[in-house]
């Protein structure tokens, strides 16, 4: 990379090469590749639509590696709390 | 002393293994140490012409194994280093016609001659490998600053603990140090973070290690070759000693101060 990327704060081919390092063994990590974590999103979404109201769009699903252990992170906004809180506002 | 068993892996292929083993095999054998490598990549053998010693090959592993000569018939002893030898392996066959088992039943019948015995594994992760890892008491990781065999090394590290072999020990090869400073190349830092494994070894490219092959003549013989030096050193700490780490990457120059510079915002 030339100074003027530098200069620019864009981010270095290595810090490009080490996050997709650590996007990719996350995933071989755990054996669930993005596609799949994809289905179980909208699996998910389904199943917990049945029971509460919720925005699929908002819905995030994610995979982290801390200290040797894999976690699946889903962060699920429930709509009908949002729609409570919008009045006070 | 029975020799220690080093199997010397990696899962993706072309990053080094083959040249590791038998630099490190020359470091030993130059320290005075009984060294055997044992190229257990049948069908692609290529540690002969890395050591300089094809045209001495007899006998190979596959006939050991197979009983049609004595153990003794297929080592080949380096000149340069009396102590110094090889097991090649057979070319015309492939990977199944030896078992893991056969594979520790060998390192077993060479231990008590040896101090050292080096195998260089073949690339991938199937029978070859477990061939490769079976009588392992260490095994090393040759890798390179890039995606892709970062990747594998992550595989094999994961497949060597299954096997119950580990933790293993990364050798980070062919390490450009400009590049490194530019910002384009993974460092030495970014890889042990990823991979959360101990180091053993930096070696930097180095255009010695090709002439070296050329002669067959491996860098570590030659007392100028950085690349030769960073071997030594991984066969000093493979003895035991705490030998430094070269810091391969360093050695600021006015534009690497300055990237940093702007990084931080200012802050030197």
């Amino acid at each position: 990379m030339n100074l003027l990327q530098r200069l620019r704060g864009e981010p270095s081919s290595a810090q490009a090469a080490k996050s997709r390092l650590q996007f990719v063994l996350v995933h071989d990590r755990a054996d669930l590749p993005p596609g799949k974590l994809e289905a179980l999103k909208n699996d998910l979404i389904e199943v917990l639509s049945r029971h509460i109201e919720i925005d699929p769009r908002a819905v995030q699903i994610s995979l982290t590696h801390e200290r040797n252990q894999q976690r699946l992170i889903a962060n699920i906004p429930l709509a009908s709390a949002r729609a409570r809180r919008r009045p006070l506002n | 002393m029975p020799a220690k068993v080093v199997t010397i892996t990696s899962g993706k292929g072309g990053v080094g293994k083959t040249t590791a083993t038998a630099n490190i095999g020359v470091a030993l054998a130059s320290a005075g140490a009984r060294v055997v490598c044992l190229d257990a990549d049948i069908g692609l053998r290529n540690l002969d012409v890395v050591m300089g010693l094809e045209n001495r090959i007899v006998y190979d592993l596959v006939d050991v194994v197979e009983g049609r000569c004595k153990l003794r018939q297929a080592l080949i002893k380096d000149k340069r280093l009396p102590e110094l030898h090889l097991i090649p392996a057979a070319q015309t066959r492939d990977k199944t016609a030896v078992s893991p088992k056969d594979m520790v039943r060998l390192a077993e019948e060479m231990r008590p001659e040896f101090d050292w015995i080096l195998i260089d594994s073949p690339a991938g992760i199937e029978r070859g490998f477990r061939n490769a890892v079976a009588p392992a008491d260490i095994v090393l990781i040759v890798t390179n600053p890039e995606v892709s065999a970062v990747r594998d090394a992550d595989r094999i590290i994961g497949l060597v603990e299954a096997e119950e072999k580990g933790p293993a020990k990364l050798i980070l090869n062919r390490v450009k140090p400009e590049m490194v400073r530019r910002g384009d190349m993974l460092a030495t830092a970014d890889v042990l973070e990823v991979l959360a494994i101990e180091l053993i070894g930096v070696v930097p490219e180095d255009d010695t290690v090709l002439v070296a092959s050329n002669h067959g003549s491996p860098a570590a013989l030659d007392g100028k070759s950085r690349a030769g030096r960073a071997f030594r050193d991984i066969a000093r700490r493979l003895n035991g000693e705490t030998v430094p780490f070269e810091d391969v990457e360093g050695g600021d120059g006015l534009f690497g101060r300055l990237a940093r510079m702007v990084r931080q915002g200012g802050q030197v």
